[in-house]
């Protein structure tokens, strides 16, 4: 199921990464080298076999349900890149 | 007498402190002087030699009142640039964290601070730790100190290239990395050092830049295995701050180092003999084998079958949890905004600009597999090929204690090669992406030189949270290796 370049726009959106449209062509065929390779997994007969997503202790480890940090505003907002003193900034999104 | 200091291990250079032999502001001063000699390699983003005097000096002054915190108190050392460290800018060799400065200590970077030891600067790596050359990075690409007969700048391996360089250099005297699915032991093998990834869970990954969750470990990179036991006694442990770190005790890894392996039952996968590798990764693996079997360790041949499917599988695990990761950097909390005409246009417009090409390939590589119609064709399928490749380990380890198979399948390649082949790239780590997938430790030990000169790493795979044994067996090779060789300069 080779990408054509809609597709690697479409992909593109998704992600929220502008490509310039002289890139698409290049990108297209080096998603396409990539996913071409790893198309030989369907060699592997994985039927009834469970997914593996954490290795080791799946257990989530339990602890109070308690407060112990806050107070870090400043901190928080420390690398914010346009923050006002007390908030993150974004560009106006209601009319 | 600074080139006597550089060369030191952590083992020697802590009893020079120990015996008053040295300090830790000279040992400090004369690791700064190298680094600031050899900024051509450019092993690092950030040098930060007036923090590492000031630690310097606390050290000498612990010390001197009887309150020394243990061997790698006054040990200067390199930071990974993807730890993050209060006060100092932290990039992951990205764009898009211009100017990131954490209010707050990586979990590890904290733990080897609290033993004392001194951070001379923040290592270049791949951009967001992804690569196999150190090629990625926004600060450009990092060079290996050592070089082939042809002259040509060799790569460091990737994607810890910065502190494996500062390794090998003698410029710092340990690093830390990190290895999602070999940038510890790749670059380890590549330049002739010792480089540890620990069991899934042995360290915390609480404040170092995440890349792939399910994956990410941090591990030393030193001169010497017990160097790299001592250091990993430091960086690990249980944290709250990271649900997946492994609630068990930390041993004492250097009491692991007994130097004896009679009767350790070694196993030898038939599968990593892939087809078209060079005939000296065999010789050397060969004389691995060789080496521990002189020692009275038992060689038996194991199979695990879906090897060369670990490879693809991590190809999809990888950036589908990277392309999630890497979600937060939308130019509103931290480092790089750029402007756009609507809130979509600037997310679009930061991250466009942001991200280089290889960490951009992975993001879409990533969202792609986990998109709407494709998600059990890629991502799913993979994960069951993850269960079956821990099986294959799970089986292998019901008849032998650690694995030995070679750490990469070439030597340091040229800077600039495999540059417009991203499966090219990425076959470097054909050998250490399985223990990665499975979550089980693994070392890079120097194993020899290549034909032009270039050191040659072996690898060992242990069960989980057994890196004593992976330590031990590592120190057997290191021995019989007696790797001596140093970068011609060096």
């Amino acid at each position: 199921m080779a990408l054509d370049e809609a597709t690697v726009r479409s992909i593109a959106k998704l992600a929220r990464i502008r490509v310039a449209d002289d890139d698409l062509p290049g990108l297209a065929n080096e998603l396409n080298n990539i996913l071409g390779w790893i198309e030989q997994l369907n060699e592997v007969d994985t039927d009834g076999v469970e997914p593996l997503t954490v290795v080791g202790d799946a257990q989530t480890p339990m602890r109070q349900d308690v407060v112990n940090d806050g107070d870090i505003r400043d901190d928080v907002l420390a690398n914010a890149p346009d923050a006002e003193p007390e908030f993150f900034t974004v560009p106006k999104v209601v009319e | 007498m600074s080139d006597a200091l550089t060369s030191l291990t952590i083992a020697q250079a802590a009893a020079k402190l120990a015996a008053g032999e040295t300090s830790s502001v000279e040992l400090t001063d004369a690791h700064i002087a190298a680094m600031e000699a050899h900024r051509d390699l450019n092993a690092f983003i950030t040098e930060t030699p007036d923090l590492a005097r000031a630690r310097a000096a606390e050290s000498d002054a612990r010390r001197a009142s009887g309150d020394a915190r243990g061997p790698l108190d006054g040990i200067p050392i390199a930071m990974k640039d993807l730890f993050c460290t209060e006060g100092v800018l932290t990039t992951a060799a990205s764009h898009i964290l211009d100017g990131f400065t954490p209010t707050y200590e990586s979990t590890v970077s904290r733990k080897l601070r609290e033993v004392g030891t001194v951070m001379l600067g923040k290592a270049n790596l791949d951009e967001f730790a992804m690569g196999s050359a150190n090629v990625t990075s926004y600060y450009g690409p990092v060079k290996s100190p050592w070089k082939a007969a042809d002259g040509k700048d060799r790569v460091p391996g990737g994607s810890s290239g910065g502190s494996a360089t500062a390794v090998a250099a003698n410029i710092a005297m340990a690093a830390t990395g990190t290895d999602t699915g070999g940038s510890i032991r790749q670059p380890a093998a590549f330049c002739g050092i010792v480089g540890l990834k620990p069991t899934y869970g042995r360290c915390s990954r609480w404040g170092i830049v995440a890349f792939a969750s399910s994956l990410d470990q941090a591990g030393p990179m030193t001169k010497t295995v017990e160097d790299a036991a001592i250091m990993l006694s430091a960086m690990a442990g249980y944290d709250p701050m990271d649900s997946t770190s492994a609630d068990k005790p930390v041993p004492d890894f250097a009491a692991a180092l007994t130097g004896d392996i009679k009767g350790l039952k070694v196993g030898i996968p038939i599968e990593y003999r892939v087809e078209g590798m060079p005939y000296e990764i065999e010789e050397a693996w060969q004389k691995g084998v060789e080496w521990l079997k002189d020692q009275g360790a038992e060689i038996v041949e194991v199979s695990l079958p879906h090897t060369k499917y670990a490879l693809p599988t991590y190809y999809i695990v990888a950036p589908a949890e990277a392309s999630s990761n890497l979600a937060r950097y939308d130019g509103v909390r931290y480092g790089l905004r750029v402007e756009g005409g609507d809130l979509t246009e600037m997310y679009e417009a930061t991250r466009g600009e942001g991200f280089g090409a290889e960490v951009r390939r992975r993001v879409l590589i990533g969202a792609y597999v986990l998109s709407a119609g494709y998600y059990d064709a890629y991502y799913l399928k993979a994960q069951k090929l993850r269960t079956l490749i821990l099986r294959d380990f799970t089986d292998a380890f019901d008849k032998v204690d650690v694995l030995l198979t070679p750490t990469a399948p070439s030597a340091a390649f040229a800077i600039g090669e495999k540059m417009d082949d991203p499966v090219a790239m990425y076959l470097n780590d054909v050998f250490a992406v399985p223990a990665s997938l499975a979550g089980l430790p693994a070392i890079s030990v120097p194993g020899g030189l290549s034909s032009e000169g270039l050191p040659l790493g072996l690898h060992l795979i242990g069960r989980a949270f057994d890196e004593e044994t992976v330590l031990r067996a590592g120190q057997a090779l290191e021995t019989a290796a007696g790797f001596t060789a140093r970068p011609a300069g060096f």
